[in-house]
């Protein structure tokens, strides 16, 4: 009789499982920008998505968190009480506020769960864990303590878990050496120049405020390869550093001389154009160089890093070798590239920040361009090579943001990046590639519940962060600034059980 | 068909009353109206009739402008925006698809819009640094192109047309260099 009813129930429930197609279940991997907007854009595509969120950090919104400024000037339009940064966490807040949504922090792929794990578990798996690692200049010299990557000091300034204890020295030296002349670069050099008390009402971290304020720093190098013609910023964030009170610009006449091919890389360029306008103006503008303490900014064209020479303790850097650059064509992309002219200088500087490129990084399992840093993908899809080494496409698996396009654009780039993604997700599950024909529907969530407590994995569901999200302010609120950041995994997880 | 198209006038027609207080968009989050743009703003008599449409019209035939939106399709949508309206709000409000990620703050290039003709153009203000900022990371920038956040309804710009940009939007084909940091 027992056995009767089971398989009554059983019937009954296949029944029902055939008038209600399963839901089409979505694991994205990395909850910034990337991972958000595809979550927006697929919940919205498809009434029977069921999307997962994973991150391996108990905070969402990857760099909107850790990555953008604190500094970034207030929106200035009136009419909109909000930030332009508090605007993207609400969206995305929202996102992960609907029913057919979850978020899973402190769920690391590649130690918590496997790529082939959530490939077995999900109908299709979203990678948008970006970009973590930096790239090398590969001189000499380069492990010497006082030289950090933008990446860390961006980290440690914003209070990610993982650089808490970078702790730069910035009392022993009044130079500071920035290597790249990127968006990043600029950041970083603002924050070592801007005024502390222009600082004091951010949400940068405490412990950054703290050292910066003690900080003896009053020159920031910015060195590009290239002339300002070239220069990888873009005019907003130009604007911005220029316009710091009270600061030296420096900028070499002599380097604004442009050639017939500088001239044509300007007509097509507009971006290019605006930047080198503001390079002009301000290398002739007349400014007040008699302040006592007064900080000054050097922009350095080209020059290229040659090896990093050690002080006399032989552990830490005490000056940068430069080698001076020319520019020339190179024929087959017709750009202008870079070349040493066997003429060095040194350039003393007791902190060095190489900013010359985020990196992402492959997990097992994981098809990954070494040479470009992304994962070969067509609109999305990941691609391997099969023996023959033909292109093959990975059935289920999808890459956005950095990792499939580099490390490279602005927030709301994403958003056209994970639209594509999740334009070829949905063609192909209209194709019937990411539905099994026969067997059983995949467990998606249970799946990897399942998973978790097996492995005695505790996870940071969306309301933890929450909380985490409720101290902070609270305790920001006491020290007239948005937020106070919780910066070490232990205090992190505590405000979770708090 | 007759049907549909008489509850978009009467949804519009909703939306249209409640201006200058707050109203919900697209996305379903309460927003601020740009009050400092906004005309002083007559109370409209409120009426769910269809009837009442033309005579609304005619009375409020000097607050409102005439745009056309023509999509990447080439498809044209006529629509009336009230003075004081932003473009983007102006899309929200009529199902046009006009992103607007960053909400008319200024951070993101994704109400871009086409300004047609170039006696309209040369009759909006020149963009300022910030737009142009903006303007810079646009994908597929024309001569006249702006922001939709930026441009705001007003006399002249009655019979303007915008076109909204085609996708441009493949980062591995379509022109889209990657910039090095």
């Amino acid at each position: 009789m027992g056995q009767l009813l089971l398989h009554g129930w059983k019937l009954i429930s296949r029944g029902f499982s055939s008038l209600t197609p399963h839901p089409l279940r979505v694991c994205i991997v990395g909850s910034g920008p990337a991972g958000f907007y595809t979550a927006e854009k697929m919940l919205k595509a498809l009434d029977g998505a069921e999307v997962d969120i994973l991150d391996r950090l108990p905070t969402p919104f990857g760099l909107v968190r850790s990555g953008v400024a604190p500094d970034h000037p207030e929106t200035k339009l009136s009419h909109l009480p909000e930030t332009w940064k508090q605007i993207v966490v609400n969206q995305f807040s929202r996102v992960a506020a609907n029913e057919r949504c979850s978020f899973f922090g402190n769920v690391n792929l590649g130690t918590t769960v496997s790529l082939s794990d959530l490939c077995k578990m999900y109908d299709a798996v979203v990678l948008a864990y970006g970009a973590e690692s930096d790239r090398y200049l590969g001189v000499p010299g380069e492990d010497l303590g006082g030289i950090y990557s933008a990446r860390e000091f961006v980290w440690w300034y914003n209070g990610h878990p993982d650089c808490s204890n970078v702790s730069p020295d910035l009392k022993n030296t009044d130079t500071a050496v920035v290597l790249g002349q990127g968006n990043v670069a600029l950041d970083v050099a603002r924050i070592l120049l801007r005024p502390i008390n222009e600082l004091e009402t951010t949400d940068i971290a405490e412990h950054a405020l703290t050292s910066l304020r003690e900080s003896t720093i009053r020159k920031v190098y910015l060195v590009g390869r290239r002339g300002p013609v070239q220069a990888a910023c873009t005019a907003k964030e130009l604007r911005e550093i220029l316009g710091i009170k009270d600061l030296h610009v420096c900028i070499q006449k002599a380097d604004l001389l442009t050639s017939a091919a500088d001239e044509e890389e300007l007509k097509k360029g507009r971006i290019q154009r605006r930047v080198y306008e503001l390079f002009s103006k301000a290398a002739t503008s007349h400014q007040q160089h008699d302040i006592v303490g007064q900080r000054e900014l050097h922009f350095m064209f080209f020059r290229k890093p040659d090896r990093f020479l050690p002080s006399e303790s032989g552990n830490t850097v005490s000056g940068v070798r430069l080698e001076k650059t020319c520019l020339k064509e190179n024929g087959a992309s017709g750009k202008q590239v870079a070349v040493g002219t066997g003429q060095f200088e040194d350039l003393k500087c007791g902190l060095v920040l190489k900013s010359v490129g985020y990196k992402s990084v492959p997990v097992d399992g994981l098809p990954f361009d070494e040479y470009r840093g992304v994962v070969p993908n067509m609109k999305g899809r990941v691609l391997s090579l099969d023996q023959a080494e033909h292109a093959i496409v990975e059935k289920g698996l999808y890459v956005t943001g950095w990792l499939k396009r580099g490390p490279t654009g602005i927030i709301a780039t994403n958003l056209y990046c994970a639209e594509e993604t999740v334009a070829s997700i949905l063609e192909d599950f209209k194709n019937g590639l990411l539905t099994p024909s026969s067997g059983s529907p995949k467990p998606g969530r249970q799946g990897l519940l399942q998973v978790l407590e097996n492995k005695n994995a505790r996870f940071v569901p969306f309301s933890g962060w929450e909380k985490i999200d409720t101290k902070e302010r609270m305790e920001g609120e006491l020290r007239n600034k948005p937020r106070k950041k919780i910066t070490t995994w232990e205090e992190l997880l505590l405000a979770v059980d708090g | 068909m007759v049907l549909s198209r008489f509850s978009q006038l009467g949804a519009r027609f909703l939306k249209e009353s409640g201006i200058g207080q707050f109203w919900v968009t697209r996305r379903g989050c309460v927003k601020w109206p740009s009050s400092h743009y906004l005309y002083p703003t007559k109370s409209l008599s409120f009426s769910t009739a269809v009837t009442g449409k033309a005579q609304e019209e005619s009375s409020e035939q000097k607050e409102k402008i005439t745009v056309t939106f023509v999509d990447k399709d080439g498809e044209e949508k006529v629509i009336q925006v009230p003075m004081g309206m932003s473009m983007l709000e102006a899309a929200h409000e009529n199902d046009i698809e006009l992103e607007g990620a960053c909400e008319g703050s200024l951070a993101c290039s994704t109400c871009h819009v086409i300004v047609m003709d170039m006696e309209y153009y040369n009759k909006l203000e020149d963009p300022a640094d910030e737009e142009n900022d903006m303007l810079d990371l646009a994908f597929g920038l024309t001569e006249t192109s702006r922001l939709g956040c930026q441009v705001i309804a007003k006399p002249e710009l009655d019979g303007m047309r915008l076109a909204l940009p085609a996708a441009t939007r493949n980062f591995a084909v379509d022109g889209f260099v990657p910039k090095p940091h």
